[in-house]
């Protein structure tokens, strides 16, 4: 019959499969790419680098050379040293900025999603005036008030974050909650706490681990927005998009300035964004779903 | 269709009423005193005291927002206590130039990314189609700051054809003012193609295996007809949705961007405000964009309406 | 002798799946004469859709026809897409199995007719919507005139089937194919739609191939009748031989399970035990052996091809034919 015929035909071109085969080689870098970057974030003191904030005077947008591996920037500041410590700025508000929304997001969402009724009207209420605010301009206006720094930038994007996450969990969780083993458990007399960690939790998890990951990517850009803005993490601390907007007034006679941070912060973005799409595309078969 | 618009309507309302809240509760998260950020590090006590007064920032916070919610419906966002300028002429200046710009990006992103998507739909699978989706996944991880920096290196740097800054009212000079708007649009429009050509791709690979477009090509029509009335049409839906949602994306470029090119819009008076720690402006124009922003989304619910008939007779 | 209209000859559809290729159409030959009834009846999943669509060039994009489909003198799968597109309408025409996804939800009834008429027989706007009207009218359509505005999910099942017939019928095609034009409906309304199609195929002296499970639907409104099991015809002849004396204990079987009147829509088959064999499989004897009660060894190793032996005008695939009327017993 008609339906049937279409499933087959989708069966036939399954996203999944075609999409894994394809990103195999991608994934691999993309991982790589984040555990170079991320092993570099952490060991930054340890490493034979300069400090990022030395100025030498004399060598002002220097080309790379044995002193300076990839050059200098406008203040005569190591490059290499600050692309590496911008990226410690980077991962960290890129990571724990969605831990915050994962946690807080994920818990309304999955309540929301289990117990339904006024509190899943609150929380959907809550969530679509948060929305109502585009993201950026929510974070400029939060991080104007609240003074820049890189805790409250944290802060900020976590709970820009928070909607996103209630989502992605409530829907999860609503096309769970009516499936055999719940509802087995419940029959069994188990308590909404231990279904809810028990049951469903590890269920919602999958989605929501490659949710986080994109939405690393996402924070990670935003950080630069605002950074490369100068409404950021303050200076003189290296951050990529900073080191992207001063590197914009030298465009024309040292264009690496500007493109070099660029690179790095393209590479991780995409590398976040691989791997989270890959594990997205491995949890939900549908093609495009998010 | 009047009971669909009336249902929307009473959801927009306690949406607006909840904006306007947390502008204000985002306002007052400020450390300290406003009366001493207007007034500087000189201030006395006494005239900070008069000022506060004044300003009515003695009384309890839920009397404050009353009063301030009183005044924006009466259309008083406020005023700079820099320039002496109020929220609603420094805004009504400036929006013609954003919504200039977000027109001309939407509109370029939607020329690139229809057409691909169409194209992508129709040799689903093969080369082309697996190249194009690629360039777009990887176009996702390319912020519009760094297409931005990416366009002026080019177009104005290297090939010098095109302004990277010099805004010029369209009635001074139109092609000035055009090529002006250029590069921005280009940078936004390159965020935006990727999004839409996804989400009609998809779309359109599920409505091409409908029956109603075996039945289209059982009935002998033009395949551009199929293609572009019978496939599109339906297909339409979540584009519209996306670009409703897209919306507070673009804000968000169109700010930097704005910033970025030197061009005088909502998005610049917003980071200039930020800048010069002008509050009051800053709060007006943050209120003024998320209503803004929620107005438009109630306009494509609207729009979604009128392409589905299935709703517009109120059926789902 | 006139010349068929259409005819196949060795016509095969082969779907890739992830589980191998899908052997959906097996090698069957087929010829309807201008003005004709042919009936294919087959369980679910028999190819009856695949082969509609082989005849119909609307075969998914990655099936793989092989064999000839003949139409009016042309190669249908050697046609040029341009050529194609002009016979179909005025030539070739379709209704879909289910009214609910067969029209497009977003364009209204007047929209979908008027277009076919304009693209074939180059009306005008008020010309085509004038004719439209006739054209709902002739398939019982009440105020036809204020339908054209109307959208599809503002219809009923039964209405909406007829608004696809009268699509079809609009460019007076010399073939109609109808894939289970009646399955998605309710039982009251089956009647009456397939009376309808039957009306109109004489009436226009159109040859009509009527697409079925249910052998009680072909009964009295067929002239010939193909039998399909596993992707091939197992069984050919003309309706009122077949009836009088079915060959194919398959056919046997189809015709107990013929569903009784009062039992819900979209039943399909109740009665034959066991399940039709996987066709990525392809088996080496006869395919229906497994749920056959006259099978034995040599069904089970060799395949019956299509024949007439006896020379009767009616084909089947059998090594061991029903020898007399069910009814007249041995
Ligand atoms: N798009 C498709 N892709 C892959 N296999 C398909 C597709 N459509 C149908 N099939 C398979 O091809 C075979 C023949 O299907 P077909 O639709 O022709 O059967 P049918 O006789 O029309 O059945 P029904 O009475 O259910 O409509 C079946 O095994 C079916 O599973
Ligand atoms: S060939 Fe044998 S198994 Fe097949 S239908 Fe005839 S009797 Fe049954
Ligand atoms: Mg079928």
């Amino acid at each position: 019959m008609a339906v049937l015929e279409l499933e087959g035909d989708t069966a036939l071109v399954s996203p999944v499969r075609r999409r894994g085969r394809r990103l195999g080689g991608l994934f691999v870098a993309a991982l790589f790419w984040v555990v170079l970057i991320g092993l570099a974030a952490i060991l930054a003191n340890v490493l034979p680098i300069v400090s990022p904030t030395d100025m030498d005077f004399l060598g002002k947008r220097a080309p790379p050379s044995a002193a300076h591996l990839l050059g200098t920037d406008q203040l005569g500041r190591d490059m290499l040293s600050r692309l590496i410590y911008g990226a410690r700025i980077s991962l960290t508000v890129g990571l724990l900025s969605p831990v915050i929304g994962l946690v807080i997001g994920g818990a309304l969402g999955m309540l929301a999603g289990y117990f339904g009724g006024r509190f899943e009207a609150l929380t959907v209420g809550g969530v679509d005036v948060l929305l109502a605010f585009p993201p950026l301009v929510f974070a400029l206006a939060v991080t104007a008030y609240l003074g820049q720094s890189a805790l409250n930038i944290t802060l900020v994007i976590g709970v820009l974050s928070i909607p996103a996450f209630t989502r992605v969990a409530r829907a999860v969780t609503l096309s769970l909650a009516q499936r055999e083993f719940v509802v087995a458990a419940q029959t069994l007399g188990a308590t909404h706490m231990r279904i809810l960690l028990r049951e469903l939790l590890p269920n919602v998890a999958l989605p929501l681990m490659a949710f986080f990951l994109l939405a690393v990517a996402v924070t990670i850009v935003v950080e630069g927005a605002l950074s490369f803005l100068g409404l950021g993490v303050p200076p003189p601390a290296p951050s990529w998009g900073s080191m992207i907007g001063e590197g914009r007034e030298s465009l024309d006679i040292a264009p690496w300035l500007a493109f070099l941070p660029a690179g790095f912060m393209f590479a991780t973005v995409l590398a976040f964004n691989v791997i989270g799409d890959t594990l997205r595309a491995l949890t939900d078969p549908r093609p495009g779903a998010l | 269709m009047a009971r669909f618009v009336g249902r929307k309507l009473l959801h927009l309302l306690p949406v607006l009423l909840a904006v306007t809240l947390l502008t204000f509760l985002i306002a007052s998260l400020l450390p300290g005193d406003l009366a001493y950020t207007i007034l500087g590090d000189q201030a006395t006590p006494e005239k900070v005291a008069a000022l506060r007064a004044q300003m009515g920032l003695d009384l309890p916070i839920w009397q404050r927002y009353l009063h301030w919610l009183w005044d924006v419906l009466q259309g008083d966002f406020g005023r700079s206590f820099r320039t002496g300028e109020t929220v609603l002429a420094a805004v009504a200046d400036r929006l013609p130039v954003s919504i200039e710009l977000m027109l001309m990006a939407e509109g370029l992103g939607l020329l690139i990314g229809i057409p691909l998507a169409i194209l992508c739909a129709v040799r689903s699978g093969s080369a082309i189609d697996r190249f194009l989706t690629g360039l777009a996944f990887g176009k996702l991880s390319l912020p519009s700051f760094m297409v931005a920096i990416l366009l002026i290196y080019l177009f104005a740097v290297t090939l010098g054809w095109l302004p990277a800054t010099g805004w010029v009212p369209f009635t001074e000079d139109p092609i000035g003012n055009l090529r002006s708007f250029v590069l921005p649009a280009l940078t936004l429009a390159f965020a935006e193609w990727p999004v839409l050509m996804r989400v009609l791709r998809s779309d359109m690979i599920a409505t091409l295996q409908e029956d109603y477009i075996a039945m289209a090509k059982a009935k002998g029509l033009h395949p551009a007809r199929i293609l572009l009335v019978h496939a599109l049409k339906p297909s339409s839906l979540t584009l519209v949705t996306v670009t409703g949602i897209n919306i507070g994306r673009l804000i968000g470029g169109a700010l930097i961007v704005e910033t970025i090119f030197a061009l005088p819009g909502i998005g610049r008076l917003l980071v200039g405000a930020i800048y010069a720690r002008d509050f009051i402006i800053l709060q007006g124009v943050v209120l003024f964009v998320a209503i803004g922003f929620v107005l438009v989304n109630f306009i494509v619910d609207m729009l979604y309406a009128v392409l589905d008939p299935r709703i517009r007779h109120g059926r789902a | 002798m006139t010349r068929a209209l259409l005819s196949l000859e060795d016509v095969s559809v082969e779907l890739p799946t992830p589980r191998g290729t899908l052997r959906a159409v097996d090698k069957v030959d087929l010829s309807l004469m201008p003005g004709r009834t042919l009936g294919i009846v087959g369980e679910s999943g028999c190819g009856k859709t695949m082969l509609s669509r082989a005849i119909l060039q609307l075969l998914p994009k990655r099936a793989k026809l092989s064999g000839r489909v003949r139409f009016g003198g042309h190669d249908l799968a050697a046609l040029p897409a341009e050529s194609l597109r002009r016979l179909r309408g005025p030539e070739l025409a379709v209704v879909f199995q289910d009214p609910m996804t067969s029209l497009n939800p977003v364009l209204t009834i007047g929209t979908q007719l008027i277009e076919t008429l304009q693209a074939h027989l180059g009306m005008d706007g008020a010309a085509a919507a004038r004719r439209s009207v006739d054209l709902l009218a002739a398939v019982g359509i009440p105020a036809p005139a204020q339908r054209l505005r109307q959208y599809p999910h503002q219809l009923s099942g039964g209405m909406r089937q007829r608004v696809a017939i009268a699509i079809a019928l609009s460019c007076e095609p010399k073939l109609l194919v109808a894939d289970e034009p009646t399955t998605a409906l309710d039982v009251t309304v089956q009647a009456q739609i397939l009376d309808l199609l039957a009306r109109e195929q004489r009436r226009r002296q159109m040859a009509m191939i009527l697409i079925t499970h249910d052998l009680g639907v072909v009964a009295g409104r067929t002239d010939e009748v193909a039998v399909m099991y596993a992707g091939r015809v197992v069984e050919r002849a003309p309706t009122a031989q077949l009836f009088a004396r079915m060959r194919m204990p398959y056919t046997e079987a189809l015709l107990a399970a013929i569903p009784k009147l009062d039992s819900p829509p979209h039943t399909t088959l109740p009665a034959i035990a066991g399940r039709p064999p996987d066709p990525t499989r392809p088996m080496p004897g006869c395919s229906f052996s497994p749920r056959c009660r006259y099978a034995d060894d040599h069904c089970r190793h060799a395949k019956p091809t299509l024949a007439d032996p006896e020379r009767s005008g009616g084909f089947y695939a059998c090594w061991h034919p029903l020898t007399l009327p069910a009814a007249v017993g041995t």
